[in-house]
C-alpha cells in the first residue's frame, strides 16, 4: 500500500536523523569527551600546520583545537528559560482576555492577530529586534537597570541582549493559541459553578478553570519551550554571538546551539581535520536530544488532557 | 462587625478581580501593538525599496534587485510543498482509512515528534547527508527537501483532522453502494475534506516562505536566477537577503533587506488571509449541512 509507505516516512526520518547525526558526530564525541559539556573554549585550532596535532581517544584535530559546548548549551537554556518566564504569564493573560473578555464579534479579529503573529518569519522578528529592540534595551533599559537595580544579581550589566524578550515574542503566539484552545475546550460549567459559589470572575478563572486545564497548559508550555530551544534566526541576529565567555547578566552577549551552528559554518569548513564540523554535528545532536525530551514529556502530558489544537 | 468585614473583603476581591482583568486586556492590547509595530516598521522601511527593478533584476553583490531571491523562494516552496503534500495527504488517508489502531497511534506520534524537531537540526542533517554525504552541493532539491520535512507535520495533521471529520454515514453509504475504497476516498472523503486540507497547505506555505536557517545549509545562496538544475546549483531566497544584507554597512543593501522583509510579510499576510477564508468557507459548509 503506497499511502502506508508514506505514513512511515516520518518514523524513518526521525530514526535516520538520530542515527545520521550520531555517526557523523561520533569522532567529535570521542575527541571532546566530557569537555564538550564543561569547557567554554571553542577554537578550531591552528590551521597552518605548525605544532603538534591534538589527539584524544584516537581522534585528532589541529594544534590548540578545543570544542567546548558549554557556552552554547548554557546560552540555549538561559535564553529559553528567560523567554518562558516572560511569555507564560503574559500569554495566559492574553488567552484569558480573548476567551472571557472579548465580545463574540471581536474574537475572530483577535484570533487573526494571533495567527498572523505566529506566521511572521523569524528572520523578520530578528530584523525588528536588531534595529529596534536591542538598541532600545542597550540605550534605555540596561543602563537604567545598571544604575538603579545594580544590587540585584544578574541585572547589573550594561551590554545588550534582547534575546529572551524576542524569543518570548516569537513563542507568544503559539502559547496564546494553545492556551486559548484548552480554555475553550473546557466546559463552561466549572466557571459558572465557581461564580455560583460566590467567587469573583477572576477567582473563578484562576482557582477553578486554570487548575482544571493544567494538563493542556503544561503541555503547551513545554511545546513552546521546545520551540524556543530551537529558535535560530531571530536569536542569531541579536544575541551578540558570544564565544568563549559565559553571560554574567541578562544583558550580556550570549550564544545558542542553533545560532552557533549557523554562524560557525564557514569557520568550521576551514578546519582541515574536519573536527569542527563533527563538533557542530555533536551540537546539533545535543539540541535534537534536548528537544526530543521536552516534546516527549509534553506529548505524554497531552495524551491525558483535552486536545490542544493543531498548532504547535 | 463580621458582616462589615465580609463586605469589605468582597469589595477588595472585586477590585482585585477588576485589576487583573484590566491587566489581561492590556496584555492583549500590547500584543496587537507589537504586531502592528512590526508591520509598520517593515512597511515603512521596506516601501522605499519597492520598484519595478526589484522584480526584474538579480542581486549583484550587495545591491541590484531581488528577482533571483523571489524566484528561488517560490520554487523552493512549490517543490517542498508538492513533496510534503504527497507524503502528508497519503499518510493522513492511510491513518484515517486503513491503519490498524496501533499503527495510527505510532504514525501520529512520530508526526508530532517531527513537528518538534528544530529546523536547524533538519538543515544540518540534510547538509551532512545530502550536501556533503551524497555530494549534491548546495542545491534546489536539498533545500526543497528541507522545507518538505519541516512542513510535512502541518500538512499531515490538518489533512488528518479534515479526513477524520468526514461523517461516517456518508462514507458507509458509499461503501454500501459498492464503491471501492479508492473511489470512496476520492469521491467522498477528499471533496468533503478539501477546505481543511487546503488550509493546512496554506499554513505550510507560510512556514516555508519564512524559513531561513535550514536553507542556509541546503540551498546555499546564489546571485543568479535559479537554474532548475536539481543538484550542484545553489539557489537564492528572500530570507537570506534579510539576514545577510542588513549586516552590510551600505544603505543599498539595507534597502534590499527591508524590501525582502516587506515582500515576505506580504506573502505571509496573503496566505493567512486565504487560509482564514477557507476556514470560514468550511464553517459555512458544515453549518449548511
Amino acid at each position: 500500500m503506497l499511502t502506508g509507505a508514506a505514513a512511515f516516512v516520518s518514523s524513518f526520518l526521525i530514526v535516520a536523523m538520530l542515527l545520521g547525526l550520531f555517526v557523523y558526530a561520533y569522532p567529535a564525541i570521542r575527541f571532546n569527551g566530557l569537555g564538550f559539556f564543561t569547557s567554554i573554549v571553542w577554537n578550531i585550532g591552528n590551521q597552518y600546520g605548525s605544532g603538534a596535532t591534538v589527539t584524544h581517544n584516537g581522534y585528532s584535530a589541529e594544534p590548540g583545537a578545543s570544542f567546548g559546548g558549554l557556552v552554547f548549551i548554557a546560552g540555549t537554556l538561559l535564553t529559553s528559560v528567560l523567554a518562558m518566564i516572560i511569555a507564560v504569564p503574559f500569554s495566559i493573560l492574553v488567552a484569558l482576555a480573548i476567551v472571557y473578555r472579548l465580545p463574540a464579534k471581536v474574537k475572530p479579529l483577535a484570533n487573526a492577530v494571533v495567527e498572523l503573529m505566529a506566521g511572521v518569519p523569524s528572520v523578520v522578528y530578528g530584523l525588528w529586534g536588531m534595529v529596534v529592540v536591542v538598541p532600545f534595551i542597550g540605550s534605555v533599559v540596561a543602563p537604567f537597570a545598571h544604575d538603579h537595580l545594580g544590587i540585584i544579581p544578574f541585572l547589573g550589566g550594561a551590554t545588550e541582549s534582547g534575546n529572551g524578550l524576542l524569543a518570548a515574542t516569537i513563542i507568544l503566539a503559539i502559547m496564546v493559541a494553545t492556551t486559548r484552545d484548552s480554555l475553550q475546550a473546557q466546559s463552561k460549567s466549572i466557571y459558572e459553578a465557581s461564580l455560583a459559589l460566590g467567587s469573583t470572575t477572576w477567582q473563578a478563572v484562576t482557582r477553578a478553570v486554570l487548575p482544571s486545564v493544567r494538563g493542556g497548559l503544561g503541555a503547551s508550555i513545554l511545546l513552546s519551550f521546545g520551540r524556543a530551544l530551537g529558535e535560530t534566526m531571530a536569536v542569531l541576529m541579536i544575541c551578540g554571538s558570544a564565544i568563549n565567555t559565559l553571560p554574567n547578566t541578562i544583558f550580556s552577549p550570549v550564544n545558542t546551539i542553533a545560532a552557533v551552528i549557523v554562524s560557525q559554518l564557514e569557520s568550521a569548513l576551514t578546519d582541515a581535520s574536519g573536527m569542527a564540523q563533527h563538533s557542530l554535528g555533536e551540537l546539533a545532536l545535543a539540541l535534537f536530544l534536548i528537544t526530543l525530551l521536552v516534546n516527549g514529556v509534553a506529548r505524554v502530558i497531552l495524551r491525558g488532557a483535552p486536545h490542544a489544537g493543531v498548532i504547535g | 462587625m463580621i458582616a462589615a468585614s465580609a463586605a469589605r473583603r468582597r469589595r477588595a476581591s472585586a477590585i482585585v478581580s477588576q485589576a487583573w482583568w484590566s491587566a489581561s486586556v492590556a496584555a492583549l492590547g500590547l500584543t496587537v501593538v507589537i504586531l502592528a509595530a512590526i508591520f509598520g516598521f517593515v512597511g515603512v522601511r521596506g516601501a522605499g525599496g519597492l520598484s519595478v527593478k526589484l522584480f526584474t533584476t538579480v542581486t549583484s553583490g550587495i545591491a541590484g534587485g531581488l528577482a533571483n531571491a523571489i524566484a528561488g523562494t517560490l520554487l523552493l516552496v512549490a517543490i517542498g510543498l508538492a513533496i510534503a503534500a504527497i507524503l502528508g495527504i497519503g499518510t493522513a488517508m492511510w491513518v484515517v482509512e486503513f491503519a490498524p489502531p496501533w499503527a495510527a497511534r505510532t504514525v501520529r506520534f512520530t508526526i508530532d515528534v517531527l513537528a518538534g524537531v528544530p529546523s536547524i537540526v533538519v538543515g544540518y542533517f540534510l547538509y551532512v547527508a545530502l550536501v556533503e554525504g551524497l555530494g549534491w552541493g548546495f542545491s534546489l532539491i536539498a533545500g526543497a527537501l528541507a522545507l518538505a520535512i519541516l512542513v510535512l507535520p502541518y500538512v499531515e495533521r490538518s489533512a488528518d483532522v479534515a479526513l477524520s471529520g468526514v461523517p461516517r454515514d456518508l462514507r458507509e453509504g458509499s461503501v454500501a453502494l459498492g464503491a471501492r475504497p479508492a473511489v470512496t476516498i476520492f469521491k467522498i472523503d477528499v471533496p468533503y475534506a478539501l477546505p481543511g486540507i487546503l488550509t493546512g497547505m496554506l499554513v505550510a506555505i507560510g512556514i516555508g516562505l519564512g524559513e531561513t536557517a535550514p536553507l542556509i545549509y541546503t540551498a546555499g545562496w546564489s546571485n543568479y536566477m535559479p537554474s532548475l538544475a536539481p543538484i550542484h546549483s545553489p539557489v537564492g531566497y528572500l530570507t537570506y537577503v534579510v539576514w545577510t544584507f542588513i549586516s552590510q554597512p551600505f544603505a543599498a543593501s539595507h534597502r534590499l533587506a527591508y524590501a525582502a522583509a516587506l515582500l515576505l510579510m506580504i506573502f505571509v499576510f496573503v496566505t493567512n488571509l486565504l487560509a482564514r477564508s477557507f476556514v470560514e468557507y468550511r464553517l459555512g459548509h458544515h453549518r449548511g449541512r
